[in-house]
């Protein structure tokens, strides 16, 4: 069976330093897959490989059947591969609904998206329910630079949504989030629509077990484990592994 | 609502201001008129310099290059093909535009200091071809005895300042209104969306190459209709109607008005080249000195443009920003003028 998103061998170097050494990832429509380890392990890199930000020195990446490898961030959206960042990344001066707006036009359909203004409004019609969605609609109007830290999280997965993603990439998701807003955030996470698959990037073994369905743990650069979460639970080597990592 | 009385009070300035301009040449003597529709090109210049500048990110100091180029290819076809307004407002534009279009390679990928360092040398360039083409723009004479321009077929030839005064408003109220409409559309939208945060901008999937350069090409476009306004006002142009101090004086103008503001464009670049001509009286020989010094204490001291230091303030109603908030934007374009 075809994965929907499959690296392999990927590998990247900062000089001397192997960030990633041959990795190998395969991810299918609507699955939830966790990358975890220790700090430096190469999570995050992989991350941007993936979503294009940074040209692995070897390896391929392949979504939907097609090689991506020489496509940069923009044309993978447009592919369907959204990102949300470990700090959230919004327009600070659009309001909230002007930022959902702003993801969703380049992946407007329907053929009214070519009448003067169609796209716009097409993008608009799609931002209300999001808001909503994402209990942001109080806000609607507010410039994003003014939202507090957990509600610019969620105006950036409503963001990321509004992208009409097929493969969505978190990291640190719940970096400086509240306890109450981590809980909302799990809410919303575990909401998302069932077709699109997630690959989530996360410290807190808490979130990764409530997410995921499936587990890659990477030390140094390389695959150290996969499986399920409870076979990554009860793994001596991943537990050696983040007991060194944490050491 | 404090925000919805500011947007009154700010219409009924706007049009106060043009009820001023329309009724300015029964007001003031000829040759103030004639200052004025020239003020009125430039200040032209201003609102593409704030489009760059201001909306898409681009500070620059090149848009006297499509200022130029219209001015000339309106005097050319001026002279020698069409009188009518309409057909030289449009060679115009369209010369502009192309000038602009031939420099995106150049501007487009670069950021910050660099573009400003890039469009000075564009700038510059354009000055040395018109000092030299003699055949076509008469070297550092310059052109003179443009015919009087006529607005349509049909229509008599403007032949007084109050006239060529009016035409020229006419054509700049038409265009800024054009650029208000162009800002409230998706392009205007996705142009702020990449001041803020442009690599956030491609994470979505947009083209920002692609809208950096229509951007570099309707504000290329916009400086050349302005180009043949000064023509029109003028009936003369040499190179030295495009030179460094022109480009300088009018970023000054958009940073002094705010830069994402089109209307503050359009009031700090008037301020500035009346600011110029009355120094040239009263301080002969010291007017740059002086303009100069300006600019210098406008970006320590209103970072964010006299149209803008209200934007410090927190608008009504809204929680204060979070700590750790992203860059303020309009600080981060004169920021990037310092840097």
């Amino acid at each position: 069976m075809t994965g929907l998103l499959e690296a392999q061998d990927v590998s990247v170097r900062y000089g001397s330093l192997a960030a990633l050494d041959g990795v190998d990832l395969r991810i299918h429509d609507g699955q939830r897959h966790a990358l975890i380890g220790p700090n430096g392990a190469g999570k995050t890199t992989l991350l941007n490989v993936i979503g294009g930000s940074t040209r692995p020195h070897r390896g391929t990446v392949r979504f939907d059947g097609r090689d991506v490898g020489r496509l940069g961030p923009a044309a993978r959206a447009r592919r369907g591969i959204n990102r949300i960042h470990q700090r959230p990344a919004v327009f600070p001066t659009l309001t909230a609904t002007e930022n959902v707006v702003v993801a969703a036009l380049p992946r407007v359909v329907g053929r009214r998206r070519w009448w003067p203004g169609g796209r716009r409004r097409a993008a608009q019609r799609l931002a209300g329910p999001l808001l909503d969605q994402m209990g942001l609609t109080a806000v609607a109007a507010v410039p994003a630079g003014h939202l507090a830290h957990g509600q610019r999280r969620q105006l950036e997965i409503a963001m990321a949504l509004a992208g009409r993603p097929r493969l969505l990439l978190l990291d640190e998701p719940a970096a400086g989030l509240s306890a109450i807003e981590v809980g909302r955030l799990v809410e919303l996470l575990q909401a998302l629509p069932r077709a699109v698959a997630v690959l989530l990037v996360e410290h807190r073994l808490d979130l990764v077990y409530a997410l995921s369905d499936t587990v890659t743990v990477l030390r140094d650069g390389q695959t150290l484990a996969a499986g399920t979460p409870d076979e990554i639970r009860t793994s001596p080597l991943v537990r050696q592994a983040y007991a060194d990592g944490v050491a | 609502m404090r925000g919805e009385v500011i947007r009154r009070v700010r219409g009924g300035i706007a049009a106060l201001v043009l009820v001023g301009l329309v009724v300015a040449p029964w007001v003031v003597d000829d040759y103030t008129t004639s200052i004025l529709a020239r003020t009125l090109a430039l200040a032209l210049v201003g609102v593409s310099v704030a489009l760059l500048t201001g909306v898409a990110g681009m500070p620059t100091l090149g848009q006297t290059a499509p200022y130029a180029a219209g001015a000339y290819a309106c005097a050319v076809v001026g002279s020698r093909v069409s009188d009518v307004g309409v057909v030289q407002l449009v060679v115009a534009a369209a010369a502009g535009a192309l000038l602009a279009a031939l420099t995106v390679p150049l501007v487009v990928h670069a950021r910050g200091v660099i573009v400003l360092m890039i469009t000075l040398a564009i700038g510059e360039l354009v000055v040395i071809v018109l000092g030299r083409w003699r055949s076509v723009t008469g070297g550092t004479d310059g052109l003179a005895g443009i015919p009087a321009v006529r607005p349509f077929w049909g229509l008599p030839a403007l032949a007084d300042d109050q006239a060529r005064y009016l035409y020229a408003l006419a054509v700049v109220a038409t265009l800024v209104g054009a650029v208000l409409v162009l800002l409230r559309t998706r392009a205007g939208l996705v142009l702020r969306a990449g001041r803020d945060d442009e690599t956030r901008l491609r994470a979505s999937g947009h083209r920002v190459a692609l809208h950096l350069s229509g951007a570099h090409i309707a504000a290329g476009a916009i400086a050349g209709a302005a180009g043949s306004l000064l023509v029109v006002a003028q009936q003369y142009i040499s190179p030295a109607d495009f030179g460094f101090d022109t480009s300088a004086l009018l970023l000054l103008g958009v940073v002094i008005g705010g830069t994402a503001s089109v209307g503050g464009a359009l009031v700090g670049a008037a301020l500035v080249i009346a600011v110029r001509d009355w120094l040239f009286g009263v301080l002969p020989g010291h007017a740059p000195l002086v303009l100069g010094a300006l600019f210098v204490a406008t970006v320590y001291l209103l970072p964010t443009g006299v149209n803008r230091a209200r934007g410090r303030l927190r608008p009504p109603g809204v929680p204060a920003l979070q700590a750790n908030p992203p860059a303020a934007p309009d600080q981060a374009t004169v920021a990037e003028l310092r840097r």
